[in-house]
């Protein structure tokens, strides 16, 4: 007998009947809009497979589930997932899990039940399915981010910043892009001296530029201070560059540690920029805590809603579990961030390594500055930009290809920055262009190994596994049908900065994602005001094209702009209706 | 000089000048200066600044203004002296004079006023007054009377007969309560369920009975009652369920208590406090225990609906006095089975027939009268409209009405001059009414219903009440539409009370005991398993429910489960400045909607107008009727739309305080380096 758990950041545990939106969290057997009707429908043949997907095992066996009774059925695991039907009663019970969520295969009761089941898992997941998957899109996915073009859009290089080619080979940085931004003034052999005094060589990098103010964000990582308090001119000298480069009058480095954490660091060899080395900075701790207590803090979630929901005590449990804390906490530094920089104050942030909370804080903030973040397509080049491109560690702190579980290094540090922006989406429901599908997709994919985009922990282990030619992005995939993922209510306001409100007032558990499998947990496919909005633009579209009929009957010539009236466009409706009233 | 714009029959008492009013929502303890007038009706502050021009709003209560406090709707009022507050009951200004006056409202607004500015004596008077007055006012509101048609108010025979056909009910009004001989606690009629002559073709007759569990009761009375529990239980097909609330749920007084921690998490005074009491939000929250006793409630009432809905078992839900809790659960089950009760006027029905008619003691439990004595407060009608909002919240497209509507409802009960709420029953109205009153000239009082709507809002305001997201029912063709019975009959509450000081006690004693045995035999019968087995088999009988398609037009049942049961947030955020979102919330999701609705009704008007035989053909949905809410189209609504609106707020973020105070984490791990490898190079 063997218990498969999966990784605690993806709860996807089972599917009972009655929840057919988790049956198939992955859109993989079944189409995500399939009704409660059509999926009991499902042929209990063969699931369909992935391209490149081939069977390894089948086998019948017992499936416990842990909301209803054990259920007898077959089971298929592929290269790519674990896959369970249950043979008998018209209670429909499937299970898909990609092998890249399995957290862990323990094997239960005696000696005698070491099945081939536990092997064949193991087998399988030491390869990633997504060199192996043979999907085909029309997009190719990894060219939505180019560096250079995204720069330029944000205005960049111009008279303060200028582009270096510096680390093109990784020399400068290993865990860095090749393209980076710096002052303009910086010579490349300022580069490299202040590299020697920032962890890991993660120099203070542009990540992006405010148009109006020319106020900036930098991210970096902790300054090598050490025990000793030890200064460095290069690296003071640049960060006065930054400083100067708009003016800004102190420059302000958000270190996104509680204060007692970075004094300890001193004793591994970093710190922060202490006050009298950097007259011309202020420095702000965010009190955001580490990557362990963070993953301890998930796993105090899971315990209380896996596998039943806590009930009587469920707000002193939720409490208890700190999570939203953190939310908030990682909301407010974000908030802070966006805050100084529209007010035209450049900002430098930084963690230890600053590739984590670091992260978390510059793409949050760019979120709430820039509203070309909150589109489909901007979203994505976020995170390839602010996560992929500077080396969030995706292979350490989701475990892939890994076999230690209780591994040090793993973390939900990219779920929580999720959760962070599914939270600002719940508050401002009409500012994103994207839905909280792309974020569960998103999330869901974070695990499953089926697309290359989320491997390895940096550009330069990415370029030598060749992951751009050998796997398919998540991109390829989610731009191949935008539909799904598209918000109705999107409103674009290009100049607008978001500041979500941080408090636990309005921070809230996000039940879809965490606790979808749960049956009894209520789920919607879709809300009511959405789905009573799609409708009206249905009927809209039917009127315009009703008017549209009546006018080609009177064969005016006039009306000929109105052709194009049949698509569906919600963000010029008003135009659109006082030009069809005209003719009247 | 200002003087503020007295209602008819209002009268100013005093004033005093300069007050200084705090914004809120500022922590430099800036404020406006201006005039505190305490008149019959309310306490109300006139600033010496011109008004700011954008006072035309459009969800605007038209008896009283964002700085007017209605007499009645005063909670508390704190008189600070030197950094300590106390609390000034009953008009007794101590010796000292205050240098600032705090009020707390029971609609969760807070005023704060810095006196030291006006005369001593002149502020003592406007304190006194405010916290002394035990007058109820009403006025002569002339009403348009455009809803009291509409909604049955359940004070004649007539309304009880069309109510029974409407359900289909096998039930004989009796009208011998019509004098309040029987009851006075009781309007004049009672229901009786008919000797059931049973009625074969539609055997399953479903019917709460809500009765008092003293059984003190007059011979008369008596008699009709026991020949009414013997109709429902013996010649019936279906055996009865006792259901006794007093054992199961909280009593007044823990509601009550709840209540009171609950709501000053929301009486926030500044932000520091805000801030501070973020920290622990959410065990805070729950050490008041008022969730889980909304959510015991939902659950009771599940259970009932069960009992009827599954086990074809009539019900009888009995408390001491009949009119509290069985109130709640009584209504609540009607509200999940029967869709009528889901539309505004149905709505509105059901409370006059559950609680007005059903005698429900409002005068008492709402302390209108600002006693001392406790023992009978208790935020009872406020409980049962938290429940109907998790409902509404859970299910949207199946109610009528909206949020807003239930949050003004629950407003409107501190607004002295509706006969709804004033009194603790029928007969009390009805003598309080008929009897001469020196303010008026010639006959009895009239004083206006709460359900005339028009006296606190126009139209265009009245619009928000709707939901815009309801599904009303489509209606069938005739041809189509097959003459089906309907599944089973609704639930009538059988309102039945006794006497509180009968004159013979005891006289009927032997009857009462074998009443008491009967129903307790009946409950054993009944009760299946251990005390925790109910709970067990509601859930399934929820998840047997889940399991169907959702019809909105059905059975409604709420999800009970922890991360289901919310705060209403609308009713309790909405004057704490904090958590404005601005530019967000739900307000922005329903002005797209709103905008787009009125795009297609433009469209279909312009069809219609151009062929209308083209338009006849074109698709009529039932949403095409509904109202368009006009929002402000100048500038961005704050999530608190349509409440507080007025952002004096720039763009600028609140930046979260005392954030470390609420995370400190103790464990080893937090002091760990994020790396464990951690190699630093170039040392």
């Amino acid at each position: 007998m063997s218990l498969v758990e999966v990784e605690e950041a993806n709860p996807v545990m089972a599917s009972a009947p009655i929840a057919p939106y988790n049956s198939s969290p992955l859109g993989n057997s079944s189409s995500p809009n399939a009704s409660r009707e059509s999926l009991k429908m499902e042929p209990l043949a063969d699931v369909a497979m992935l391209p490149g997907e081939e069977r390894v095992i089948d086998k019948d066996i017992i499936y416990i589930c842990p909301f209803n009774a054990a259920v007898k059925g077959k089971v298929f695991i592929t290269n790519y997932r674990l896959y369970f039907k249950n043979t008998d009663s018209e209670m429909p019970v499937t299970l898909d899990v990609p092998l890249g969520v399995i957290s862990r295969v323990e094997k239960m009761g005696g000696a005698s039940s070491r099945g081939e089941n536990s092997y064949g898992l193991e087998i399988t997941c030491k390869q990633l399915f997504a060199f192996l998957s043979q999907e085909k899109y029309e997009e190719n996915g990894w060219n939505v981010y180019e560096a250079m073009e995204e720069y330029r859009r944000q205005g960049v290089p111009n008279s303060e910043w200028r582009v270096t080619f510096i680390n093109k080979n990784y020399e400068l940085c290993d865990t860095y892009p090749t393209i980076l931004v710096v002052p303009y003034k910086a010579t490349d052999e300022d580069l490299k001296r202040v590299a020697t005094f920032r962890s890991r060589c993660r120099i203070p990098v542009l990540s992006w530029f405010h148009k109006e103010n020319h106020a900036v964000i930098m991210r970096c990582s902790q300054p090598l201070v050490g025990m000793s308090g030890k200064r460095n001119k290069d690296d003071e000298r640049y960060l006065d560059l930054i400083r100067e480069a708009n003016g800004t009058t102190k420059l302000t480095i958000y270190d996104a540690r509680p204060n007692v954490n970075a004094v300890a660091n001193k004793a591994t060899g970093g710190g922060y920029e202490g006050d009298d080395a950097y007259q011309n900075a202020e420095l702000v701790f965010l009190d955001i805590h580490n990557i362990h207590v963070m993953r301890e803090s998930l796993k105090k979630l899971k315990d209380i809603v896996y596998p039943n929901v806590e009930e009587s005590h469920w707000l002193s449990s939720l409490e208890s579990t700190h999570w939203l804390e953190h939310i908030k906490l990682v909301l407010s530094g974000a908030i802070q961030v966006a805050d100084k920089v529209s007010s035209g104050s450049s900002v430098v942030v930084h963690c230890s390594d600053g590739w984590d909370r670091t992260a978390q804080l510059t793409s949050l903030a760019m979120l709430m500055l820039d509203s070309y973040y909150r589109t489909l397509r901007g979203f994505q080049v976020l995170l390839e930009k602010e996560w992929i491109g500077f080396g969030h560690k995706f292979a350490s702190r989701i475990g892939h290809g890994d076999k230690n579980h209780a591994d040090q290094d793993r973390s939900p540090i990219f779920v929580q920055f999720i959760d962070c922006v599914w939270q600002m989406t719940k508050q401002f429901p009409t500012a994103f262009e994207f839905n909280e599908r792309l974020l569960v997709v998103i999330l869901d994919h974070l695990y499953s190994c089926r697309f290359g985009t989320f491997l390895y922990n940096c550009e330069s282990a990415r370029e030598s596994n060749n992951v751009r030619a050998k796997t398919v992005s998540l991109w390829s995939s989610v731009n191949s049908d935008t539909s799904l993922y598209i918000n109705p209510f999107y409103t674009p306001e290009s100049s607008r900065v978001l500041y979500p409100v941080a408090s636990m007032r309005h921070l809230e558990l996000w039940v879809t994602y965490y606790i979808r499998w749960n049956p009894r947990i209520q789920h919607q496919q879709q809300s009511p005001v959405e789905q009573r909005y799609k409708e009206l633009l249905v009927l809209r579209d039917q009127y315009l094209k009703k008017l549209e009929e009546l006018q080609l009957s009177d064969s005016a010539p006039s009306s000929t702009h109105l052709t194009n009236s049949s698509t569906p466009n919600a963000a010029t409706p008003n135009q659109r209706i006082t030009h069809l009233q005209t003719p009247f | 000089e200002k003087h503020p714009d007295l209602l008819p029959g209002e009268v100013e008492f005093c004033s005093a000048n300069p007050i200084l009013k705090y914004t809120q929502d500022d922590l430099s303890q800036r404020g406006v200066f201006g005039t505190l007038f305490c008149t019959n009706f309310r306490v109300t502050f006139i600033s010496d600044e011109k008004p700011q021009e954008k006072t035309d709003k459009t969800f605007k209560n038209k008896l009283y203004g964002e700085n007017d406090i209605p007499l009645m709707c005063v909670d508390h009022i704190y008189g600070v002296y030197d950094e300590k507050r106390k609390l000034i009951t009953g008009g007794l200004v101590k010796n000292k004079y205050p240098s600032k006056m705090i009020i707390h409202c029971k609609d969760l607004r807070v005023f704060q006023f810095s006196l030291t500015f006006s005369k001593e004596e002149d502020a003592k008077k406007v304190i006194c007054l405010t916290s002394g007055i035990k007058c109820l006012c009403m006025y002569f509101v002339s009403a348009e009377m455009q809803w009291k048609q509409e909604t049955v108010m359940f004070d004649s025979p007539e309304d009880w007969t069309q109510e029974m056909k409407r359900t289909k009910a096998n039930c004989r009004l009796v009208t011998e309560n019509e004098n309040f001989e029987l009851s006075q606690r009781y309007f004049l009629q009672l229901l009786l369920a008919v000797e059931c002559l049973i009625n074969v073709t539609n055997p399953k007759l479903s019917i709460v009975l809500t009765v008092n569990s003293t059984f003190t009761l007059t011979s008369i009375f008596f008699s009709f009652f026991f020949r009414m529990i013997n109709a429902v239980a013996h010649n019936h097909l279906y055996s009865v369920k006792t259901e006794d609330l007093s054992e199961s749920l909280p009593n007044i007084q823990d509601i009550q208590q709840s209540y009171n921690k609950f709501k000053q998490f929301f009486l926030i005074e500044n932000s520091t406090d805000f801030w501070l009491s973020d920290v622990k939000w959410f065990s805070s929250l729950e050490s008041s225990g008022w969730l889980d006793i909304i959510r015991q409630c939902l659950q009771k009432a599940v259970e009932v609906v069960e009992c009827l809905e599954k086990d074809n078992t009539n019900v009888l839900i009995t408390e001491e006095e009949g009119t509290d809790l069985c109130c709640v659960i009584s209504s609540l089950a009607q509200i999940m089975l029967d869709p009528y009760y889901r539309t505004l006027m149905g709505f509105q029905s059901l409370v006059q027939k559950e609680w007005v008619a059903g005698c429900h003691a409002f005068l008492d439990r709402c302390n209108h009268l600002h006693q001392k004595d406790k023992e009978y407060h208790s935020p009872v009608f406020l409980l049962f409209l938290e429940c109907v909002w998790q409902l509404v919240h859970q299910h949207s497209p199946a109610f009528q009405f909206s949020e807003t509507y239930l949050t003004v409802l629950s407003d409107s009960v501190h607004v002295p001059v509706f006969s709804t709420f004033l009194f603790n029953s029928s007969h009390h109205r009805e003598s309080v009414m008929k009897a001469e009153s020196p303010l008026a000239q010639s006959g009895p009082l009239s004083c206006p219903t709460v359900w005339d709507w028009s006296v606190q809002f126009d139209s265009k305001a009245q619009n928000f009440f709707f939901n815009p997201l309801y599904l009303e029912k489509v209606k069938h063709d005739r041809a189509v539409r097959k003459p089906h019975k309907p599944k089973h009959q609704r639930n009538l509450s059988l309102p039945s009370s006794a006497f509180k000081t009968p004159p013979k006690k005891g006289f009927f004693k032997d009857e009462t005991d074998s009443l008491k045995k009967m129903l307790r035999v009946k409950r054993l019968s009944r009760w299946r398993g251990s005390p925790d087995a109910p709970a067990a088999t509601t859930r399934e009988f929820f998840e047997s429910w889940q399991h169907r398609p959702l019809d909105y037009h059905g059975l409604l049942l709420p999800c009970l489960d922890g991360p289901a049961v919310h705060i209403w947030m609308q009713r309790y955020l909405r004057w704490i400045p904090e958590v404005y979102i601005l530019g967000g919330g739900s307000v922005a999701v329903m002005t797209k909607l709103m905008e787009l609705l009125s795009q297609v009704q433009d469209l279909k008007r312009v069809l219609e107008q151009r062929d209308s035989s083209q338009a006849a053909k074109l698709d009529h949905r039932p949403y095409f009727q509904h109202r368009l809410l006009s929002f402000d189209s100048s500038g961005r609504l704050s999530s608190s739309f349509p409440f507080a609106y007025t952002c004096y707020r720039s763009f600028k973020p609140i930046i979260p305080t005392g954030l470390m105070q609420s995370l400190m984490v103790t464990d080893s791990l937090a002091s760990q380096e994020d790396e464990a490898s951690s190699v630093v190079s170039f040392v």
